[in-house]
């Protein structure tokens, strides 16, 4: 039996297939039902066949994790058990097209002929609508809403491909109803508030967005999965708001350009993942000795080298903390949630503007693209820090200052002139070879590191931290799953904490830390954040609770890794 | 001409003389090309009346990167075989600015050889003087891209095994839209071919041959002076066939411009969106995010 109130639905099918057009009719019609749902994706690395699945669940309460335990399961690829046996419990639904799997037929799956179904709708492309329609049957969503829904969907279509739907949808529906009683999906009632107020979105459009709403005006980079995202999402908007968009020839042609943009008085943005940042660590440094602000997305996934192009793991963390060679400040984000992106992306922008330094994003494509619904009130438009000055004749771009940040002046705005070096330099931004002068501006570019460890964002507390002896902490993605296992926990030994700034830490946090069992998770094979926590506030890590097959945590994997924290 | 005026007018501002910055102390070795480089940019900034608060001179490293630090110029001076991206960036952020790219024959053709092919490519508006002297300086004598075969250094004892690179051949097949070469031993010829390459609206690439006194003995300032010529009279720099034959040629190097296409469309001018520099650029409308966002409900 499942849960009413917590529905896990899958559709698995080959590349080219169109599990992705299913959920965009599912999510949207659920939404407008007053549900909170969350997809995510997992898809191997090639353009047609193997076999893809997206998990869709609808929840009565917001729920932003990947559940293993599958409910209702649409299989349409002939060898979808392969992948997906270990999470077909007693109760599950298996929909699938009995001549399709052939002898992987299994007796307690329900025969859905859909061949047949959607040639009587017109032709194979009508197959996602059927699946649809029978998702929706079953969940006891009125076919006339989906109708509505198909009607406005495909108008600018013409009226062929609305009627072909509408009748693959009809196939569908009458499908369910002919099934026998038992077999069905409880949900609740529609619930009729929120849901129209509610938006539905993926992590790489909360990414755009946090970047539109944070001024962005510049992005170069080079396409490498999961990171394109960005690219796509601010060139489609260029016109709109004003944005210079360049797809670069490699990724350090990508950094060098936002560099020199961002000298020239953009706010600039690259985009990319590991592979592709490996080659940008030279303008990292460049970054540091120029003092040039410059926000880094890294949609991280499994290395080394070309790994699992397609999959999920935080593995970048080390990476990003220690690219470019020599001593300087920076800031790395890793956001937690859709919601949570759009924020850290202005912070990361803000912060990158007011200190002149890189900061990164830290992102996976587990988060990047899951998609859920989000409160509209939840995008929140923060205020731009913006500090460019108009130059006096007398400029000096590297003048030492107290808080060894001089005032940063752009090419043809004032009189001054505007020099940068990748040399030492002095305060002109000339060439020097004094140690003297070295040594000051090596100072320079460490001092702002005080502040910004003032600054830094404290971790997000998930349950009551004051009376729990254990610490859940969590980093990036993995906010969603933790804080579903420990509301289903219900313990008030344990309780969360998750960062959405992972370096530098706030001192000011560390004392939470004191005197209790610490257990930190996180998506990669070593504990990167766990040693980096150790490393700053110096208390030691008592467990690490680690993953990295590809594959995000599961609630399951979560609830199984608490459940030994409350028997000890 | 508007410009011509404009251009004059501003020269009789004092601060575009593009003097030395107080304090400088030259890097070069006596004798070297650079010092007769320096001299035919500075005129040639001088002559045209730049203002020089909307130029920006942008190197990578090498001894020839060093230039834009003996002007008194906005500078990049970014890092080794990068200078074209960042001059890409610099000029999309602020198209009223003048962009010229300082780079020796390692930093554009070595290092940077992805970043020139596909700058060429874009065709935004951008002046390249390459100080071409067919040897690696800074590190003290290997082999460049454009070094002559069987040139013996430290790391080719055997002579340079390689062909060398032509670089007015490579950036004419791309259609760079304005090719020259210039050498230092006639300053007053670089000053016009770089005045002409700032001018033009596009990519402009200069490879200026300079001899290095210390590390390279073969192409010294006499090799060059028996080894180049003028580009005959009769040749048309708008023939991108005869241009390519004039660059093909190698038994004596011609001097001039070889190739001028008017025709080709300048990369700001296609990718539209100019709405004046990105730093005064107000926040997102809030009828345009308003829109964004309702697209996801």
């Amino acid at each position: 039996m499942h849960d009413s109130e917590d529905v896990c639905l899958v559709f698995e099918g080959a590349a080219g297939q169109g599990i992705q057009t299913v959920t965009g009719m599912l999510l949207p019609v659920m939404k407008d039902n007053g549900f909170h749902v969350f997809s995510c994706t997992e898809y191997m690395s090639r353009i047609r066949g193997g076999s893809n699945t997206t998990e869709v669940r609808i929840t009565t309460r917001p729920r932003a994790a990947y559940r293993s335990g599958i409910d209702l399961l649409f299989a349409m690829s002939r060898n979808a058990l392969d992948r997906l046996e270990g999470r077909i419990r007693p109760g599950t639904l298996v929909f699938a097209d009995r001549e399709n799997l052939g002898a992987n037929w299994h007796g307690n799956f329900i025969d859905i002929p859909l061949k047949r179904l959607s040639s009587e709708a017109g032709g194979g492309i009508f197959a996602d609508t059927v699946i649809a329609s029978a998702a929706l049957g079953l969940l006891g969503v009125d076919s006339g809403q989906f109708s509505a829904f198909l009607k406005k969907r495909f108008t600018g279509k013409g009226p062929e491909v609305v009627s072909g739907n509408n009748r693959a949808a009809e196939l569908g529906y009458a499908f369910i109803a002919g099934l026998s009683p038992g077999i069905s999906i409880e949900l609740p009632p529609p619930m009729a508030s929120g849901g129209g107020k509610r938006l539905l979105m993926d992590g790489t459009s909360a990414l755009g967005i946090g970047a539109v709403l944070a001024g962005c005006n510049f992005i170069s980079s080079y396409p490498m999965s999961p990171g394109t995202g960005l690219l796509t999402f601010l060139s489609s908007r260029a016109d709109d708001f004003g944005v210079v968009a360049d797809q670069a020839e490699d990724e350090i042609a990508a950094i060098n350009a936002g560099l020199g943009a961002a000298y020239a008085g953009a706010r600039a943005v690259v985009t990319t993942s590991g592979g592709g940042f490996d080659l940008m660590q030279e303008g990292v440094s460049l970054c540091g000795m120029i003092e040039t602000p410059i926000v880094i997305h890294i949609g991280q996934r499994p290395g080394p080298a070309t790994g699992l192009p397609t999959r999920t793991e935080q593995g970048d963390l080390r990476l990003a903390l220690n690219a470019g060679h020599g001593d300087f400040a920076r800031a790395i984000f890793a956001p937690g949630s859709t919601a949570e992106i759009i924020e850290a992306m202005q912070r990361a922008f803000n912060l990158a503007d007011r200190f002149q330094i890189p900061v990164f994003m830290l992102t996976d494509q587990y988060l990047l693209d899951a998609v859920c619904t989000i409160e509209a009130s939840a995008v929140q438009n923060m205020p731009l820090e913006i500090s460019i000055i108009e130059t006096p004749v007398d400029y000096r771009r590297f003048e030492f200052t107290d808080d060894g940040l001089s005032p940063r002046g752009v090419p043809g705005h004032g009189s001054g002139i505007v020099r940068v070096d990748s040399d030492e330099h002095d305060e002109h931004g000339l060439i020097t070879e004094s140690f003297e002068m070295r040594r000051k501006m090596v100072e320079k570019r460490l001092t702002r590191m005080q502040a910004l460890r003032e600054v830094a964002l404290p971790p997000a507390q998930i349950g009551s931290v004051e009376d729990a002896d254990t610490l859940l902490i969590c980093w990036g993605s993995n906010r969603g799953v933790v804080e579903e296992a420990l509301d289903i926990l219900g313990s008030d030994r344990i309780a969360g904490l998750h960062f959405t700034q992972v370096y530098p830490l706030n001192p000011a946090s560390f004392p939470l830390l004191d005197n209790r069992r610490i257990v930190v998770i996180e998506n990669n094979a070593t504990g990167q954040f766990a040693d980096l926590l150790s490393h700053e506030t110096g208390i030691p890590v008592d467990r690490r609770i680690l993953k990295s097959t590809g594959e995000p945590f599961s609630v399951e994997d979560v609830m199984d890794a608490l459940m030994e924290e409350t028997h000890e | 001409m508007s410009w011509m005026h404009s251009w004059r007018k501003r020269m009789n501002n004092s601060q575009n003389t593009f003097a030395m910055p107080p304090g400088s102390d030259i890097a070069w070795c006596p004798g070297c090309g650079n010092h007769m480089l320096l001299k035919a940019v500075k005129g040639a900034l001088q002559e045209l009346g730049i203002d020089r608060n909307k130029l920006v001179m942008v190197s990578g490293i090498g001894q020839a990167a060093k230039t834009p630090q003996y002007l008194d110029v906005n500078m990049f001076n970014g890092l080794h075989g990068r200078a074209l991206p960042a001059a890409f960036g610099i000029r999309m952020a602020n198209r009223d600015l003048t962009v010229v790219v300082e780079s020796g024959d390692g930093d554009m053709y070595g290092e940077g050889g992805n970043h020139l092919l596909h700058a060429i490519r874009r065709n935004f508006d951008v002046t390249v003087i390459v100080h071409d002297n067919m040897v690696y300086g800074l590190t003290k004598g290997q082999a460049s891209p454009t070094s002559q075969r069987c040139m013996k250094t430290p790391v080719q004892p055997r002579g340079v095994l390689l062909e060398p690179f032509n670089p007015l051949a490579f950036a004419i097949s791309l259609d760079a839209p304005f090719v020259a070469r210039a050498w230092t031993g006639d300053v007053e010829q670089a000053k016009q071919l770089i005045m002409e390459a700032i001018r033009f609206r596009g990519f402009s690439i200069v490879d200026v041959f300079q001899p290095c006194v210390v590390f390279n003995k073969l192409n010294t300032w006499k090799w060059f002076r028996e080894h180049t010529c003028a580009v005959p009279e009769d040749h048309d720099p708008s023939d991108r066939q005869a241009a390519f034959r004039l660059a093909l040629k190698e038994d004596k190097f011609p001097l001039g411009i070889f190739y001028r296409n008017e025709r080709k469309r300048l990369y700001e001018d296609l990718a539209g969106n100019e709405r004046g520099p990105l730093y005064a650029r107000p926040a997102p409308g809030a009828e345009a995010v308003r829109r964004m966002i309702d697209s996801y409900r």
